[in-house]
């Protein structure tokens, strides 16, 4: 039980971890600092524009599989696979 | 017969033999079949699946061509349906790990109540249903378009098609025939991209030739001249153009997100799988299949409109004249989907954002990504593919649809709550029978498409977002959370959704009704009604939490039940017959 829960406790860390992210490149970069990003340029992309197009679809696939991968491996420090 | 329909004949019943040839091999024999193919589906091929499950008739045509017109306001699709992290990390793996068929049913079991589950399921149906008129229109559209029949016949046939493989081989049958109908619209929709791309900027990946400088020798970047173009004819610039304004560029992206993640079709594809792990697994290769589809899509958005005003105006002042227009420009006339109106008698083509100048009268989004082929003069074969992968696509998704209706009713509703003692066979030959009862209903709705068929995808995302996703979200992160709360929380953000929906777009749609105008200045704080979904889950929660305070909590059980299935410990083999 004990050890259930530090287990849930980890996985509500990473999640935290994630969201964060998936906050920031999405809506932060994407719509809330847009402007202030599109005076950056990427080759022939403004950032912002950049980030909302395609950047934030990039760091989802990053971070799907980077959980997934760490959850793999709190899976076997607990031992509950 | 011409060359262009030969090939378009060869690819779309070749195809059809294809999912035919593997329903015939992937008959379900088996209510845990039927439902959830056995749980054993790998996760690459469940990846595939749902991506075909997801992308459907409005992602493969009519994005790009919201994307075209809209420019980075199209973002909110782009972002909102590729979302999948919340669907991924929040819900997925429990509730494989709890190793059920279908989401009331996951919902019944962790608020103990078949109240529940009957809201669940009447939240489910709507949204299903709603979603699967746009499938059915899609694919009249595609065959009468593209094989020259009457939208009716083209509507026979795209039922005959999904009855089939459907109805035989229930989610073992979909599966496999979703993992061939993606192959086929992620090829027919990246070929013409990467041509085009190819031919705009020399660069053959879509995603680089979007950021790239023009092939013309002038070393300016397409999106640099893209922005000049349509500046200059008075239209907003594409790289900057705001589809209303922040606070509504937000709710909406976070709507679709979350209406996303609570779609059942979708949520389903993940009891599939063998294991919590798998579960996982599946989402990260979903998304892989589908920003294959979406990071095209921008490219594709951006190259077609540019492609477009070039025609129309190959150089500043250097209008075509209407005499002289492609054979695509006459095509598409012929639709009804593409108008001119000689405004200034001069016999050329003004397009303009002035209403008064423009003689493009009517230019339908939809048709943006199955005329760019033509647009971009690319080879027959090509045409024809595109052909072949937008039915894929709204057939693929229709047949997951259908199996999350058919699954509720007699799954659900029939064996869960009205005649628990049904055995294996009855209940695998109710689902059979309500899902051909089901393509019937929503080929009669392809046929007579309600008024409100446009507003309603907006509805089955609002729907999902506001009270299913807030449901298994508090489900699986409060292990306090009950039963009443739950059911309140469910009621209170639908209510909210459909009466702000309502209120801008008629009662039930019906045009007159609306008691509030559907422009922006009477929107909340200049949120539309397809974004509110975002404001219906934030109500939902609160309801919920303020009526937990009130009540008692969650019985030991269930928490238990929480318990268990926050871990992938002890695992069920996925599904299993029962």
């Amino acid at each position: 039980m004990e050890n259930n829960n530090t287990y849930w406790q980890e996985n509500l860390r990473l999640i935290l971890i994630c969201l964060v992210i998936w906050f920031i490149v999405s809506f932060g970069f994407g719509i809330l600092l847009v402007d202030e990003l599109n005076t950056i340029r990427l080759g022939g992309y403004k950032l912002g524009f950049w980030f909302a197009q395609q950047g934030s679809i990039y760091a989802f696939l990053g971070l799907i599989f980077w959980y997934s991968k760490k959850m793999n491996d709190l899976d076997k420090k607990y031992d509950v696979e | 017969m011409d060359e262009l329909k030969l090939y378009t004949y060869i690819a779309v019943f070749g195809t059809f033999g294809l999912y035919f040839a593997i329903a015939i091999w992937a008959r379900a024999g088996s209510t845990s079949e039927f439902y959830a193919a056995g749980g054993g589906i790998t996760p690459l091929q469940n990846g595939m699946a749902i991506g075909a499950d997801w992308m459907s008739a409005a992602s493969f045509i009519s994005m790009a061509g919201l994307i075209a017109f809209l420019g980075y306001g199209g973002s909110v699709f782009l972002m909102g349906w590729t979302g999948y992290v919340l669907l991924a990390m929040c819900l997925a793996p429990y509730m494989r790990k709890h190793g059920k068929f279908t989401v009331p049913e996951f919902i019944g079991d962790r608020f103990y109540s078949k109240t529940a589950r009957i809201v669940t399921i009447v939240c489910l149906i709507i949204a299903s249903v709603t979603y699967i008129i746009g499938q059915m229109k899609g694919v009249g559209v595609a065959f009468s378009r593209f094989l020259e029949v009457e939208y009716d016949t083209g509507l026979y046939i795209g039922m005959g098609v999904v009855f089939f493989y459907a109805v035989l081989g229930g989610m073992k049958g979909i599966t496999y025939t979703q993992i061939a109908q993606y192959i086929v619209l992620i090829t027919a929709y990246t070929i013409p991209g990467i041509f085009i791309s190819f031919q705009l900027t020399g660069n053959p990946i879509p995603q680089l030739g979007l950021g790239s400088t023009l092939a013309d020798g002038s070393g300016v970047y397409l999106l640099d001249k893209l922005d000049l173009v349509v500046t200059d004819l008075g239209f907003k610039e594409y790289t900057t153009a705001k589809m209303g304004g922040t606070l509504n560029m937000f709710a909406y992206t976070l709507s679709l997100m979350i209406g996303t993640a609570g779609l059942p079709h979708v949520i389903m594809r993940f009891f599939t799988v063998p294991s919590v792990k798998a579960a996982r697994a599946s989402a990260g290769y979903a998304l892989i299949f589908i920003a294959l589809l979406y990071t095209v899509a921008p490219a594709v958005g951006a190259m077609a409109r540019y492609n477009l005003m070039n025609t129309i105006e190959p150089s500043a002042g250097q209008n075509l004249e209407y005499e002289q227009r492609p054979q695509w420009f006459k095509d598409w006339e012929k639709t009804g989907l593409l108008e001119f109106s000689d405004k200034n008698g001069d016999g050329k083509i003004q397009y303009s954002a002035d209403a008064n100048k423009n003689e493009m009268v009517k230019v339908d989004r939809d048709i943006m990504v199955l005329a760019n082929p033509s647009i971009a003069n690319l080879p027959n074969w090509v045409i024809a593919l595109v052909a072949a992968g937008g039915l894929a696509a709204a057939l693929s998704t229709a047949a997951g649809l259908l199996l999350a209706i058919s699954s509720s009713i007699s799954h659900d509703l029939l064996k869960g709550i009205l005649t628990p003692d049904m055995t294996e066979k009855t209940e695998l030959l109710t689902g059979r029978v309500v899902m051909s009862v089901s393509i019937l209903f929503a080929g009669y709705l392809g046929l007579n498409p309600p008024g409100f068929a446009a507003g309603t995808v907006a509805l089955a995302f609002g729907l999902a977002a506001s009270s299913i996703f807030p449901a298994l979200m508090m489900g699986i992160f409060s292990r306090s959370m009950n039963d009443k709360g739950a059911i309140a929380g469910m009621c209170a953000g639908l209510g909210v959704t459909m009466l702000y929906v309502f209120q801008h777009k008629g009662i039930m749609f019906i045009p007159g009704t609306s008691f509030l105008g559907d422009m922006q200045a009477d929107w909340f704080f200049g949120i539309s009604p397809n974004a509110f979904g975002a404001v219906g889950a934030i109500v939902n929660f609160a309801v919920a939490f303020i009526v937990l305070k009130m009540t008692q909590p969650a019985p030991q059980e269930i928490r238990d039940l929480v318990d268990n299935f926050r871990s992938p410990h002890g695992e069920v083999a996925a599904a299993q017959d029962h």
